[in-house]
């Protein structure tokens, strides 16, 4: 008897362990930011966020021109993606028979799976010429009263980074939102079938109007992840550190900027700057990962 | 399943460790992008000569270098900005610049009209007022003036700068703070600076890519990287009013205009040189070491491979476009490498 | 006529995004196919990097360096996330396994290049130089959520009658759940283990600052290590159109890794459900 006391009791004390150092982990992370961004969060306290000016030759630092570069591009991958995403998921789960089901699931998963760099070099070489030479010019023919499309168009730009980062999201999205759409009950779907309801008007009343919160819920993370890329954007957004209204300009993102600078940063100060960004950046992420989570939860709720 | 590929990294950690069980020392450093092609190939030259040591530089920028060099994460730092008095006391211990070369800063220009053509001329004048965001257009009066035999463009000047931390930046920065004041007060010389106008790119690789893929652009390059891509560079007007082409020579020559008020601790700017033949955005470029090294293993390697750089290495210089450095300053900086200790 | 309209709007809308989407995803990957394959040689497979400037040389180095680091991450976080992960399933109730599950959500959602000034600021740092251990530790960070996760919830998908009916027949609680419910679970958990590979094997931005980039052989794991994605970036973004077409390369030989690891493991979880 006692003998299997003493091995369950060392499993499961092993079971904790293991489990307490993967908890430790995080405690861990927000140490060593908090460690070393003090410095920076001492000497510019609030006042970072609304700064424009990053000089690093007299050390005055602030975060606005890459907070708004993050926002910038995220929401307008956001907006570009979002109805393609859901118009992807609402196929699998409403018009694609099992096979081919299944064959947009292999794709979306490769989608998902390419790594950030292959994005940034096919962006780089494919993308920002394309750019350049066609797409920039020819928006400009139509829109080009607009401010949003004002400058020369170099192809390495807020942009060309936006469509990179809707590419990259949209599998996130889909994959959500299809098991959203898949969850409602077939009766539903028959009931405003059966009123007459055309298939799009029964997709618009049974399915979108009961996953709405879900969907959300999906947009949400799709826009933590693109507020987090980092080496595609890097890649192709320009890296100027300015604010500016046009699309085709050039800027740069909270990610991006650490990526560019971390291992030059020759002063303290700017270090800890840069985990300033850093620290920013984590807490913008997770308080958009918290938010879906929440939606989805009280979604779970009200079934 | 789990077994096999257990096994199978089992064996990559077990086989690598066998592979790398020969002693070679390997030595890190990092930093400027500047010398980059030189120092490659000098470390790769090298690795044949001495096989027991291998060199692995990092090119990210001489800010990272200075950097990497404080916090000692590497056993070398390389930057074309030389370290100013304040740096200095803050660094953990006594830092010398050993002078490896001297290199020139062009200006590269994407031109398709001017392609095969002769080379732009440009003023100082013209250069900081492009850089300051006040010449806008290739047909700008001033540039056409200066250049007579071409008929410019009527297009926007994109104009490349660095994204990141570098002596690149500090040489060109540093001349143009000498050649117009404007520049000097609004925005100054660094490693890093808040460009007025520009296209951000990654190290000299980064602008010269920039340059390179977008017409009617500019920036600005350690020469060897415009030579190696193809790229249009332009003849500067110097400080005593000649037109000169950047060149072994012409670097050579700024070298030793300046090279008389030379400090023992070798930290001076070459830029915006005197006399018919100076190139002016000419700079040297060092490699940080401490005075006393660590480990007296890596210590004596490093020291070995300086004295080498410094004598053989200097040939391999011409072929790539930096200048080698003049015989009396060789033997002063031999003497320094004496005093390293290990 | 209206309501038919918007009908068949609507159907060609979802048809274009479809479309759109397989397009993508088939021009990315045929492109890359298509440039690395025309840019591979044997030389990539088995030469260091040569000088800046000189055509030739390889990524024998970034490669094997690849293999190295994810192979020594997975040293770290398999072993450690499948324990967590049983835990979270097994004692599922417990306040402590809701804070556990919690905060792996939370570490799961961060970035990977906060992961990466983390590492730098907890290992690089004090330790005084990047090393290849480094990157592995980053890239086990960014391992450890997602294993530990798929194994609780392939754990959980194993019917309560299976565990039932090892305990009647009077094995040992620990027994029963490591020996048979893990054994039962085995292709769902090595779905989540292949598929953290494949995340991690083509992670660059937690690499730039831990294990740095090498232009020769790594001597140790203490040493700074080349890796694939590390080097297709400072490839891609450099002038030179030798490194350019390496970059492709490089890139072809990721994409390849990757989708194997990706097609492997969707196998793996069709035949466990």
């Amino acid at each position: 008897m006692t003998n299997k006391d003493y091995s369950n009791k060392i499993f499961k004390f092993i079971l904790k362990i293991s489990a307490i150092v993967s908890f430790s982990i995080l405690v861990l992370l927000f140490v060593v930011l908090l460690k070393h961004s003090y410095l920076a969060i001492k000497t510019f306290k609030l006042k970072f966020f609304i700064d424009t000016t990053w000089d690093p030759v007299f050390e005055k630092f602030g975060a606005l021109p890459f907070v708004y570069g993050t926002l910038l591009t995220s929401f307008l991958a956001l907006i570009i993606s979002a109805p393609i995403s859901i118009s992807v998921a609402l196929f699998l789960s409403e018009f694609a028979n099992r096979r081919l089901k299944e064959f947009l699931g292999v794709i979306i998963s490769l989608l998902a799976a390419i790594p950030s760099v292959i994005y940034g070099l096919v962006g780089i070489f494919v993308l920002a010429p394309l750019m350049r030479e066609y797409i920039g010019p020819g928006i400009q023919k139509i829109f080009g009263f607009l401010p949003f499309f004002q400058g020369s168009v170099y192809g390495l730009d807020y942009f060309t980074a936006s469509i990179v980062l809707s590419i990259m999201i949209t599998p996130t999205i889909t994959s959500i939102s299809t098991e959203l759409f898949d969850a409602v009950p077939k009766s539903l779907r028959e009931a405003s079938l059966a009123l007459g309801a055309t298939k799009w008007e029964m997709i618009k009343i049974s399915v979108l109007k009961t996953t709405k919160v879900g969907v959300i819920a999906a947009l949400l993370l799709g826009l933590g992840r693109a507020i987090g890329e980092t080496m595609a954007v890097t890649m192709v957004i320009g890296n100027v550190p300015n604010i500016s209204l046009s699309l085709f300009s050039s800027g740069a993102t909270l990610a991006s900027v650490i990526a560019n600078e971390f291992t030059e940063a020759t002063s303290d100060l700017y270090l800890s700057s840069l985990y300033y960004i850093g620290l920013v950046l984590l807490l913008v992420t997770l308080a958009l990962n918290l938010s879906s989570k929440i939606l989805i939860k009280y979604l779970v709720k009200t079934k | 399943m789990k077994k096999i590929i257990k096994n199978a990294i089992a064996a990559v950690v077990i086989l690598s460790n066998l592979i790398f069980a020969q002693k070679v020392v390997l030595i890190n450093g990092a930093g400027a992008t500047f010398p980059y092609p030189l120092y490659s190939k000098w470390f790769y030259e090298y690795a044949k000569i001495d096989k027991t040591v291998n060199f692995n530089y990092q090119s990210i920028g001489s800010g990272g270098g200075i950097r990497q060099i404080f916090a000692q994460t590497v056993d070398f730092g390389a930057t074309d900005a030389f370290l100013t008095e304040e740096q200095l006391k803050q660094a953990p211990g006594k830092i010398l610049h050993i002078p490896t070369t001297a290199g020139a800063v062009v200006l590269i220009y994407n031109i398709p009209e001017l392609k095969g053509k002769e080379p732009l001329r440009l003023t100082p004048e013209i250069i900081s007022k492009i850089y300051l965001g006040k010449i806008k257009k290739w047909n700008d009066k001033l540039i056409q003036t200066e250049n007579p035999n071409v008929t410019l463009p009527d297009k926007n000047i994109v104009v490349a700068r660095r994204s990141d931390g570098s002596g690149t930046t500090f040489i060109f920065t540093d001349y143009l703070c000498e050649i117009s004041a404007e520049w000097k007060n609004r925005v100054g010389k660094g490693t890093s600076v808040n460009w007025p106008v520009g296209l951000g790119g990654k190290g000299n690789e980064g602008v010269a890519g920039i340059v390179k893929n977008t017409p009617y652009s500019i920036g600005y390059v350690e020469i060897s990287y415009a030579i190696q891509n193809n790229l249009d560079y332009a003849i500067v007007k110097n400080k005593d009013g000649y037109y000169v082409k950047p060149t072994i020579e012409s670097i050579t020559a700024a070298v030793e205009d300046k090279a008389k008020n030379m400090p023992d601790d070798y930290r001076v700017s070459i830029v915006n040189a005197g006399g018919k033949n100076s190139y002016s955005i000419s700079g040297f470029t060092w490699i940080l070491v401490y005075q006393k090294q660590k480990d007296p293993i890596r210590g004596e390697k490093l020291v070995k491979f300086l004295k080498w750089a410094l004598t053989d290495g200097q040939k391999y210089c011409a072929e790539l476009h930096y200048a080698p450095l003049p015989k009396n300053l060789v033997d002063k900086v031999l003497k320094t490498i004496e005093t390293i200790e290990y | 006529m209206n309501r038919k309209l918007k009908d068949k709007i609507f159907q060609f809308f979802i048809y274009l995004s479809v479309s759109i989407v397989s397009f993508v995803l088939l021009f990315i990957t045929g492109y890359v196919l298509y440039k690395g394959f025309s840019s591979i040689n044997l030389d990539f497979f088995i030469r260091l990097p040569k000088p800046v400037g000189e055509k030739g040389g390889g990524m024998v180095n970034a490669i094997v360096g690849s293999f190295m680091i994810v192979g020594i991450a997975s040293l770290f976080s398999v072993p450690l996330s499948i324990l967590t992960g049983v835990y979270l399933s097994e004692y599922k109730n417990e306040k402590f396994a809701n804070i556990v599950r919690s905060s792996l959500e939370i570490l799961g959602a961060v970035p990977s290049i906060i992961i990466g000034i983390f590492v730098y600021g907890l290992v690089v740092y004090p330790m005084k130089r990047f090393s290849l251990l480094a990157g592995s530790i980053a890239l086990s960070i960014i391992m450890i959520p997602l294993i530990a996760r798929t194994t609780e919830e392939m754990l959980n998908m194993v019917p309560t009658t299976i565990k039932e009916a090892g305990l009647s027949l009077g094995i040992k609680n620990w027994k029963v759940i490591f020996y048979i419910i893990l054994n039962t679970a085995k292709p769902g958990v090595l779905t989540g283990v292949l598929l953290s590979l494949a995340r991690v094997f083509g992670e660059t931005a937690p690499l730039l600052f831990t294990s740095f980039g090498n232009r020769f052989w790594h001597r140790s794991i203490l040493d700074p290590a080349a890796a694939l994605p590390l080097q297709i970036f400072v490839y891609a973004i450099s002038p030179y159109d030798d490194w350019n077409r390496q970059a492709w390369a490089g890139a072809f030989v990721l994409i390849v890794i990757v989708y194997i690891l990706i097609i492997v493991s969707r196998r793996l979880v069709l035949k466990y459900k």
